[in-house]
């Protein structure tokens, strides 16, 4: 079972929380808060799970997940989408872009780690 | 041309205003008082020179007896029909309506109106709510601080075991995250206050602007003078201006008009259009300025400075009418774009090269009017820079009878143009089936 969580995320707060509930359930967690080198972070990386937030500084998070899809070495990984824009439009053009979960702001510690786990069992 | 049902009515008003008897007028014109009666009650219709000699004893241009002053109403309720099956079929018998109960129709007209300026506000209101930058990222900093507070709390809440340098370290994450989300939340709540008194602004900025500049007659004179106020002070002082948007247009449209009073100063441009009959060209190459100022200064003129009304419409590169200065007989657009024949738009697609044409209005009296339009770069262009265009076109009554071989047709905008068989028609006519 894979171990590695790759946190694409900008609020450092926020990183340090999901950091510590990650960690406390053993996965080494990795994090990056720029999204014009996200890409190239995934590539280095290469996490079993990658938490991505929508707003970044540098590059949307759909951009990034497009990449990352574009990509045969990575276009198989299990992306969870973070955003505070819950509307549908997003969540559509998410899913067409073939992100593998999406969760809305606020979530909830134990939503985060349940997708977490789920996403990596797959 | 049929003439309205409604000008016997308006001749009887007339007659009995200045307290003529109908024998009397009769008389005058050279017809049996009972013809006359029978015109009078709108039973017979009349036209050519009786008309105009019933006009010239009544003291009134002969096209106000035939228009009167329920143009603007009609034309109103017309749009107000538009997609109403039922009032469409009544269209031919507006006139009829007006006549007879003109306070009601008047309401009618007015609520249209008024619904029609509604629909615009919620429009823009529902543009704010999703474009606002301002709002979406003021939300979004809400949501990122509560994401970060309430993972930090449960973590604190749930976790039994945890450390204490941990426990330090995410209390006083809580403590800045909670601080972020007072102030966020604060100046969420100054900005829907702020925002509160805007929303109540009725129309957009540029009718406010019109109501600014129409309440004057389209003449500051108070730039006129040699020392002239300052503009912000001007704008302050007008309770019509009562959103930013619509100072910040009312504040370029003085700055330009100041820099054109200055270069054509009021005394000497009025004799000299008065000179020049009113021809731009003349006026441009007297002044050294270019025609688009000397349409301006035109419009600008002090009713009764001109021979006859002069109007002004400008539009920018895609149409949309940024200026209008309607007189009597032309009803401009109030959304939307105009006739796409209208020489405005010709000009708009033959930058710099002036235009001069008579065009004939479609309506139930058609008028032709003397118009003068050019496009011209707003600004010097810079290299690499986009160009920025403005067409404008001034508008007057043709008072020279020009031949009709002359004269090119036009509408007013398509909904509401007569005109059948027309290339440049964009969307149906409610009047389809004519008058």
């Amino acid at each position: 079972m894979g171990k590695d969580v790759l946190l694409i995320e900008d609020e450092p707060n926020i990183i340090e929380a999901i950091r510590f509930i990650l960690s406390r359930d053993g996965w080494s967690v990795y994090t990056h808060s720029d999204g014009q080198t996200a890409f190239d972070k995934v590539l280095q990386t290469r996490p079993d799970v990658i938490i991505l937030d929508v707003m970044l500084p540098g590059k949307s998070g759909f951009d990034i997940l497009r990449d990352i899809r574009a990509d045969a070495s990575t276009a198989d990984l299990p992306v969870l989408m973070l955003t505070a824009k819950g509307q549908t439009k997003d969540r559509e053009l998410a899913t067409q872009i073939g992100v593998s979960q999406f969760m809305t702001k606020p979530f909830s510690n134990t939503d985060i780690l349940a997708s977490v786990r789920e996403l990596a069992a797959s | 041309m049929p003439r309205s049902t409604l000008t016997g009515t308006r001749i009887r008003e007339r007659r009995t205003v200045l307290g003529l008897r109908q024998a009397e007028l009769a008389r005058s014109v050279g017809i049996s008082p009972s013809y006359l009666n029978l015109i009078e009650h709108n039973r017979r219709r009349i036209g050519g020179k009786l008309l105009v000699d019933l006009a010239r004893l009544l003291e009134v241009e002969a096209s106000a007896l035939t228009e009167g002053a329920e143009a603007a109403l009609l034309e109103s309720l017309r749009d107000a029909a538009i997609g109403q099956v039922a009032a469409l079929r009544e269209v031919p018998r507006i006139e009829e309506f007006v006549g007879r109960f003109p306070g009601w129709a008047q309401l009618l007209a007015d609520r249209h109106q008024r619904v029609a300026e509604l629909e615009r506000t919620v429009e823009l209101l529902t543009d704010r709510m999703t474009h606002d930058p301002f709002l979406s990222a003021s939300l979004h900093e809400v949501l990122s601080t509560v994401t970060a507070i309430r993972s930090t709390a449960s973590i604190l809440a749930e976790t039994s075991d945890i450390d204490p340098e941990w426990q330090d370290r995410f209390h006083r994450n809580m403590y800045d995250e909670s601080q972020r989300l007072a102030e966020g939340a604060q100046a969420l709540v100054a900005y829907l206050d702020d925002s509160g008194g805007e929303a109540q602004v009725r129309s957009s900025p540029q009718e406010e602007v019109e109501a600014f500049l129409s309440a004057q007659g389209f003449h500051v004179a108070a730039l006129e003078r040699s020392l002239p106020p300052r503009i912000e002070t001007l704008i302050s002082a007008s309770p019509e201006l009562s959103s930013s948007p619509a100072r910040d247009l009312a504040r370029r449209h003085l700055e330009r008009y100041l820099r054109d009073a200055k270069r054509m100063p009021l005394e000497a441009f009025a004799k000299a259009a008065t000179a020049a009959r009113m021809d731009p060209g003349v006026l441009a190459q007297q002044f050294g300025v270019d025609l688009g100022a000397v349409f301006r200064r035109l419009a600008s003129l002090p009713e009764g400075r001109t021979d006859h009304p002069v109007g002004l419409v400008i539009c920018d590169g895609s149409g949309t009418l940024t200026f209008r200065k309607p007189i009597e007989g032309v009803a401009l657009p109030r959304f939307g774009a105009a006739c796409p024949l209208w020489p405005l738009y010709q000009a708009l697609s033959r930058p710099m090269a002036p235009m001069r044409a008579v065009i004939e209005l479609s309506g139930r009296t058609p008028r032709s009017f003397l118009t003068y339009a050019i496009c011209q770069p707003v600004q010097m262009a810079e290299f690499g820079g986009p160009q920025i265009l403005e067409a404008s076109m001034l508008f007057m009554p043709d008072t020279e009878a020009t031949p009709e071989a002359d004269v090119s047709p036009v509408g007013t905008s398509c909904r509401i143009c007569a005109r059948r068989e027309c290339a440049a028609r964009r969307e149906p006519s409610i009047l389809a089936d004519g008058f």
